[in-house]
């Protein structure tokens, strides 16, 4: 930060750090300036003039958004002629602005009706007929403009350009006649769309999802996170007579920075999908059968009971609770590693890393991509499946001109902004992350300009070394993966971003729910004497993975398989053995909201509830622990996931004497190591949550409370801070509501004051957290036969998900994939483009269209995962390394 | 005011003249004098040299601000490079018609001052940024950038000094907003034409946020002469601050209008009655434009026409500016609400949409403007007209004063304004309103 200055305001003498600019100076404190170009997260332009201030010494009249504060400035936002252009300007305005409030999505939330009244003159002289276009157009599938509502201030096409890096909307025509504009036959199809919408200052863009559902005074607001992939955006949730019907980005600096992706702004009605299970479910008579929850909690206990009995608790395994919050994570870990004494339980569905490596890689921060040394991409399209961690990492080569090392095979999102792309063969991206880290050690040139060009970066760069760290493809085994972990984290400096897929694998993961773990990252050795004393015991061994659980389910071991949310027949990467699995799993157990293709195999139904429908908290990629609201009631009967578990160990004997979710997260923060302090009073009152552990992070927990009072009728208060949401101007969110919505979005208590963080000296004896010994084996990949193109497939963000399935908007968008290869290797096969193909691995054949593409390197073939029909998976070989395909013609 | 008529005084203007057949052609530069003032200046090789020989000539910028050029060359920071020349031929101004006659009839006269300034501010790439429109002056200057460079004036090591310059020529698509430098440069660098804001200015971060200096096509074709005369000689001709020649470019109801070369500190009247022979039908001067249509409005008063044609004197005395070097005059058959209302129409339309003061207030003041002159003025429109022209420029005081962007918003309120000091009871009457007395002067 630059120095302290001192400034003066309409007579307020303020401080400021040299630099800053005016705008955001005077705001906070507490001078609002009128504004609509202007943008925190965007860069300034100048252009709608409303903001423009009067400096003594300067001529004429400057916009406070593109003049940076000085030492003794003395500013006037309010004299005579300063107010006199805010009106003029605002006139100017509404010259062509129609006056259709009463109809427009914006009315009651719109900057340019608040600012106008707080600025603007009474009423326009402006007689003659206002500009006309057809309204409103499409700009894409998701967004709708109204192009005689835009006041032209640019927000949508900076952000489009600025920051979601796609330039697909632009300014048309000129003067009075100006417009923002799609290119000719080129939709505005970008992933992050709908932020135009909540940061454009008038009601000229519409969402789809949104338009016309309710009036923003008739919306219910809870501060949530979205839990549509491991980054955990911020975002404001809202409701109207118990129906999601908006979610919002809140500016979060760590996390998103006011940003959605449109998967997560738009992915939020499937808790009101019509295919929805609203009660429980036992099979009779070969159908699911609805019943009441007790004699399902029986019939399930039931089963659990005799499985336990008669083969012991390795009979029993667990798939899923990824889903849920750290609240529902934990519970079952303790319900399953307590109760049944198993330790054959996975979140991840054999797509993600073990446990060991994630668990106990040294660990990065979203906000460490600002200023790395450099970003080494070992992971799968971000653009595809973090979407809002995508953005990051682009601004931060772009603005902070952080380099990207690129270890993925295929292009991707940021290919464009990679430095260096080492773009390694399919398989070999272990061998080749060990010949970079090689090379940084040695220092020597190796003659490979490419991976002298990265281990240089790597040397002379001062920071840490952000690795993201996941599956560029599932069609390989993790072990490539976790060998390239092992080399890269030999770097004294590498910090690692787990891309893991589902909302809270990393909270599950941290919860316990992963074999040969108790919860708060700490190993069965480590932790089961705390455990066992807590929990009256825990596994005697460790158990198995997804993927262990499936072959011993086929070989007939596993008597109940519970599923906890998780479909593996769709998400686990090798389907003949998922179906295998099932298929040889006694009974099924399925707690879950929607009869998937896994569940539709259930003897047991038990619906829990969705994102929305509860509260608790989650952890994110980085370690970020965060409050999720409950904002609207259950559907049906549907029960938290949580006391599902208390329920049936209450069944079996054990009493978890857990009522409050609050009680569940205190719980956590008493017993799991890495959970130390991190109290329900704690995530009510940290603004931006607490990263794990707490202990190492005290200093940079931001209290909530003190920014804002809001007065009860009776003179107390609470102190709130606002809701941040991108769009801000006064009421976009209604802060009162929001605020009493954080304190009884469940039923907890808020005590007075910030809450007690403990020190490192005041905690407990620590017990050790696991470090992962960087142990990987150094299975080389097959090399390539001629013939052969090696598979490389990964999740796209409109894929046949869940949620995706369930939100009217985005069903439309997902696409049946094509196998796509290089051109050379099109040539080769001797066939048309879009001309089917029959494509064998090791498992299956299938017939599929194919296609060229850039960016597939010649030897490879890609084919989204989890799309129509699954084909990836059928192809795919769980026990092999890489997956490699002969295609040949169908003619 | 009387005495003995004015002539031209021929310098930039003189190949021109002389060559009426081949002044655009290579040999013809050449026979007469081309590129001598550059090799002189290439032989001496001191660049500082030159900065100081313009900065003794006062030369001012010819394109419509009349800023020193030395002065502007000055603000270059050291030690930074590349940093490039742009020069601004994309003139559009109303009634402009200046560069298009130098660009068309003396194309090496222009590559010869743009050499001259890189060379003196050490820029080894230029971009001629030209006017669409400008087809013939296209073909021609296309033509003698290839024959300077075949004949060893561009390229590298010139005339054997190690000095080495390309020149990149680059056509507008037709934007008036472009002649403005910051949305120049913009244009040049392929994006949408629209005023940046400054600071940066240029000069610190100007093309591909390089160090930049732009000058007009007038201003660098008057370097070679300058350096061949010397500055101290340059600087004598003139009056004041306003040294040497311009160009203006004399449009409208006068019987010989054109393009005249003139010392400046003649007179108004001198370049009316003298060189353009006078108004049509021996009529009297209504009024008229003295600097370009965004500039305000003389009348033809006395005190107005033998104003001397001096930057400063003009600005303070009358707050009118020189500008681009374009009179527009206009006989006592005119109707000025009429003429107000065309002006206005164009700068609405030329509005490039950045800021809200110039895309609504434009479009606002054109409406009322045609309101007031086709016979559908209503009592309150004059006062609405001044406050909106006021909201865009506060005061009036066009176009010294403004809340938009760039000079471009202020240009329609200069119009507004001369009208509400020359022709306020004509327009009271338009709206339907009672004049007032002696209002109107």
């Amino acid at each position: 930060m630059t120095a302290l200055i001192k400034l003066t305001i309409d007579d307020l003498e303020v401080e400021a750090h040299a630099g800053e600019m005016l705008i955001k100076v005077a705001q906070e404190n507490g001078v609002y300036i009128p504004r609509f170009c202007h943008h925190d997260r965007l860069k300034p332009v100048g252009m709608c003039r409303a903001c423009l201030v009067e400096i003594e010494g300067v001529r004429g009249f400057p916009p406070s958004c593109t003049t940076p504060v000085a030492d003794g400035m003395v500013v006037h936002t309010q004299s005579d002629a300063v107010k006199k252009i805010q009106e003029g300007i605002l006139e100017l305005l509404l010259v062509n602005h129609p006056l259709d409030c009463p109809v427009c999505d914006r009315g009651g939330e719109c900057p340019l009706q608040d600012q106008t009244v707080a600025f603007g003159p009474g009423e326009s002289r402006f007689v003659e007929e206002k500009r006309h276009y057809e309204k409103p157009i499409p700009l894409s599938d998701l967004v709708l403009l109204d192009r005689e509502r835009c006041i032209q201030c640019a927000r949508c096409t900076r952000f489009a350009d600025e920051i979601a890096g796609d330039p697909l909307i632009t300014f048309v025509e000129r003067g009075a006649r100006t417009q923002v504009l799609t290119f000719p036959g080129r939709p505005f199809a970008s992933y992050f769309s709908g932020n135009t919408v909540q940061i454009c200052p008038v009601g000229a863009l519409t969402s789809k999802a949104y338009r016309f559902k309710a009036r923003p005074w008739d919306l219910a607001t809870v501060e949530t996170s979205c839990t549509a992939c491991a980054m955990h955006c911020r975002g404001a949730l809202q409701s109207s007579t118990n129906r999601i019907v908006r979610f919002l980005g809140v500016d979060s600096e760590p996390v998103n920075q006011g940003w959605l992706c449109d998967k997560g702004r738009y992915g939020i009605a499937y808790p009101h999908s019509s295919d929805r299970v609203l009660s429980p479910r036992v099979r009779s008579g070969g159908e699911l059968e609805d019943v009441s929850w007790p004699e399902a909690l029986d019939a399930a206990a039931g089963e659990l009971r005799k499985a336990l009995d008669l083969h012991g608790p390795g009979s029993v395994a667990v798939l899923g609770g990824a889903r849920g919050t750290d609240e529902d994570a934990y519970v079952w870990a303790r319900f399953v590693k307590g109760v049944l004494r198993t330790d054959n339980v996975d979140a991840q569905l054999g797509d993600g890393l073990p446990a060991d490596v994630v668990l106990g890689l040294p660990r990065a921060e979203i906000s460490d991509c600002d200023t790395a040394a450099a970003v080494v991409l070992l992971a799968p399209d971000l653009r595809e499946e973090l979407p809002v961690l995508y953005l990051r990492v682009r601004r931060a080569a772009i603005e902070h001109r952080v380099p990207i090392i690129d270890l993925a095979p295929v292009d991707h999102g940021l290919s464009g902004c990679s430095t260096v792309a080492l773009r390694p063969v399919p398989g070999e991206q272990g061998a080749v992350a060990e010949r970079l880290v090689a090379a940084v050690a040695s220092g020597e040139a190796t003659g490979d300009r490419a991976l002298d060009d990265a281990a240089a970066l790597i040397r002379e760069r001062e920071g840490n070394i952000v690795v993201v760290l996941g599956r560029a493809s599932l069609a390989e085994r993790a072990d490539v993966t976790v060998r390239g972990a092992a080399s890269l984290a030999s770097l004294p400096r590498a910090r690692f971003l787990s891309a893991l897929r589902r909302g809270n694998v990393h909270g599950a993961l941290d919860l316990g729910l992963c074999p040969g773990f108790l919860p708060g990252r700490v190993t069965l050795e480590a932790g089961g004497e705390r455990f066992a004393d807590a929990w009256g015991g825990v596994p005697d061994e460790r158990g198995l993975d997804a993927e262990g659980i499936l072959r011993a389910a086929a070989a007939g071991k596993v008597r109940v398989l519970l599923l906890i949310g998780a479909d593996p027949l769709a998400d686990f990467p090798d389907r003949a053995l998922a179906a295998a699995g099932l298929a040889g799993a006694g009974t099924v157990i399925a707690v879950d909201a929607f009869l998937s293709e896994s569940a539709r195999r259930a003897e047991v139904f038990l619906p829990c509830t969705l994102w929305g429908e509860k509260a608790g908290s989650v952890s994110n990629i980085e370690g970020r622990v965060q409050r999720v609201g409950r904002k609207i009631a259950p559907e049906g009967t549907a029960m938290d996931e949580w006391r599902v578990a208390v329920e049936l160990a209450s069944r079996l004997g054990s009493d978890f004497g857990l009522e409050r979710v609050d009680e569940v997260t205190d719980e956590i923060s008493r017993l799991a190591p890495a959970r130390q302090g991190v109290t329900a009073a704690l995530l009510r009152h940290a603004r931006d949550g607490a990263v794990l552990p707490l202990a190492d992070h005290v200093g940079e927990v931001v209290w909530r409370r003190s920014v804002m009072t809001i007065q009860a009728e009776d003179g107390s208060g609470a102190s709130w801070e606002p809701i941040r949401v991108a769009g801000e101007f006064a009421g976009v969110v209604d802060v009162e509501h929001a605020a009493a919505e954080l304190e009884d979005g469940d039923d907890g208590q808020v005590e007075a004051g910030a809450p007690h963080v403990p020190s490192r000296d005041q905690a407990d004896p620590h017990i050790g957290l696991h470090v992962w010994d960087g142990a990987a084996g150094v299975a080389e990949a097959p090399a390539r036969d001629a013939y052969a193109l090696r598979l490389v497939t990964g999740r796209t963000l409109y894929d046949h998900g869940r949620t995706v399935e369930r939100s009217a908007v985005l069903t439309g968008l997902t696409r049946t994939p094509d196998l796509l290869v290089s051109e050379t290797d099109l040539a080769r096969l001797g066939v048309a483009d879009g001309e089917s193909v029959r494509v064998t691995s090791s498992k299956a054949t299938i017939t599929i269209p194919v296609r060229s593409a850039a960016g597939v390197p010649q030897g490879v073939a890609r084919l989204a995962f989890g799309a129509d029909g699954a084909r990836a998976q059928e192809l795919i070989d769980a026990s092999a390394l890489v997956t490699d395909l002969r295609v040949e013609t169908v003619r | 005011m009387t005495g003995a008529p004015i002539t031209e005084t021929r310098i930039v203007t003189k190949r021109l003249h002389e060559r009426p057949d081949d002044s655009w052609t290579i040999e013809g530069a050449l026979e007469s004098g081309a590129y001598d003032a550059l090799r002189r200046v290439l032989t001496r090789g001191d660049p500082a040299a030159v900065q100081e020989q313009v900065k003794l000539s006062g030369l001012r910028g010819r394109g419509g601000a009349g800023f020193p050029a030395a002065q502007k060359w000055s603000f270059l920071p050291a030690d930074v490079y590349p940093r490039y020349l742009v020069v601004n031929g994309d003139e559009g101004e109303p009634s402009t018609f200046k560069d298009r006659m130098l660009v068309e009839r003396d194309p090496h006269q222009i590559i010869e001052g743009i050499a001259i300034a890189s060379y003196a501010i050490g820029c080894n790439k230029a971009f001629i940024y030209l006017r669409g429109e400008f087809a013939l002056g296209y073909e021609r200057l296309s033509q003698a950038l290839a024959d300077a460079k075949s004949r060893g004036f561009l390229g590298e090591n010139i005339l054997g000094s190690g000095f080495a310059l390309d020149i990149v020529l680059h056509r507008g698509a037709g934007a008036y907003i472009c002649g403005e430098e910051t949305a120049l440069l913009e244009s040049l660098e392929g994006s949408r034409g629209m005023p940046r804001i400054r600071p940066p200015f240029p000069a610190i971060a100007g093309l591909y946020a390089k160090p930049t200096v732009i000058n007009n096509v007038e201003t660098l074709s008057t370097l070679p002469h300058i350096m061949a005369m010397g500055g101290d000689e340059y600087a004598k001709l003139g009056v004041n601050r306003s040294t040497g020649t311009r160009i203006f470019s004399v449009s409208g109801h006068v019987n010989r209008p054109g393009n005249y070369e003139v010392e400046l500190g003649a007179t108004f009247r001198q370049l009316i009655d003298d060189l353009c022979g006078g108004v049509r039908g021996g009529r009297k001067v209504k009024f008229f434009i003295p600097g370009g249509a965004s500039s305000q409005w003389l009348t033809g008063s006395d005190e107005h026409l033998d104003a001397p044609l001096d930057m400063d004197y003009v600005q303070q005395t009358f707050g009118v500016m020189l500008g681009s070097g374009a009179v527009m005059v206009f006989d006592d058959t005119t109707d000025p609400l009429l003429v107000g209302w065309r002006l206005t129409k164009f700068f609405a339309h030329e509005s490039c949409g950045k800021c809200t003061p110039c895309r609504e207030g434009s479009a606002w003041i054109e409406k009322i403007c045609y309101r007031i002159s086709h016979g559908y003025g209503r009592p309150d429109d004059f006062d609405l007209l001044l406050d909106v022209a006021d909201t865009v420029c506060p005061g009036l005081n066009a176009p010294f004063s403004q809340t938009t962007i760039c000079p471009l918003g202020p240009s329609p309120v200069s119009t507004v304004a001369s009208l509400n000091k020359f022709f306020r009871d004509e327009v009271l009457a338009a709206c339907g309103a009672v004049p007032s007395t002696g209002a109107g002067q």
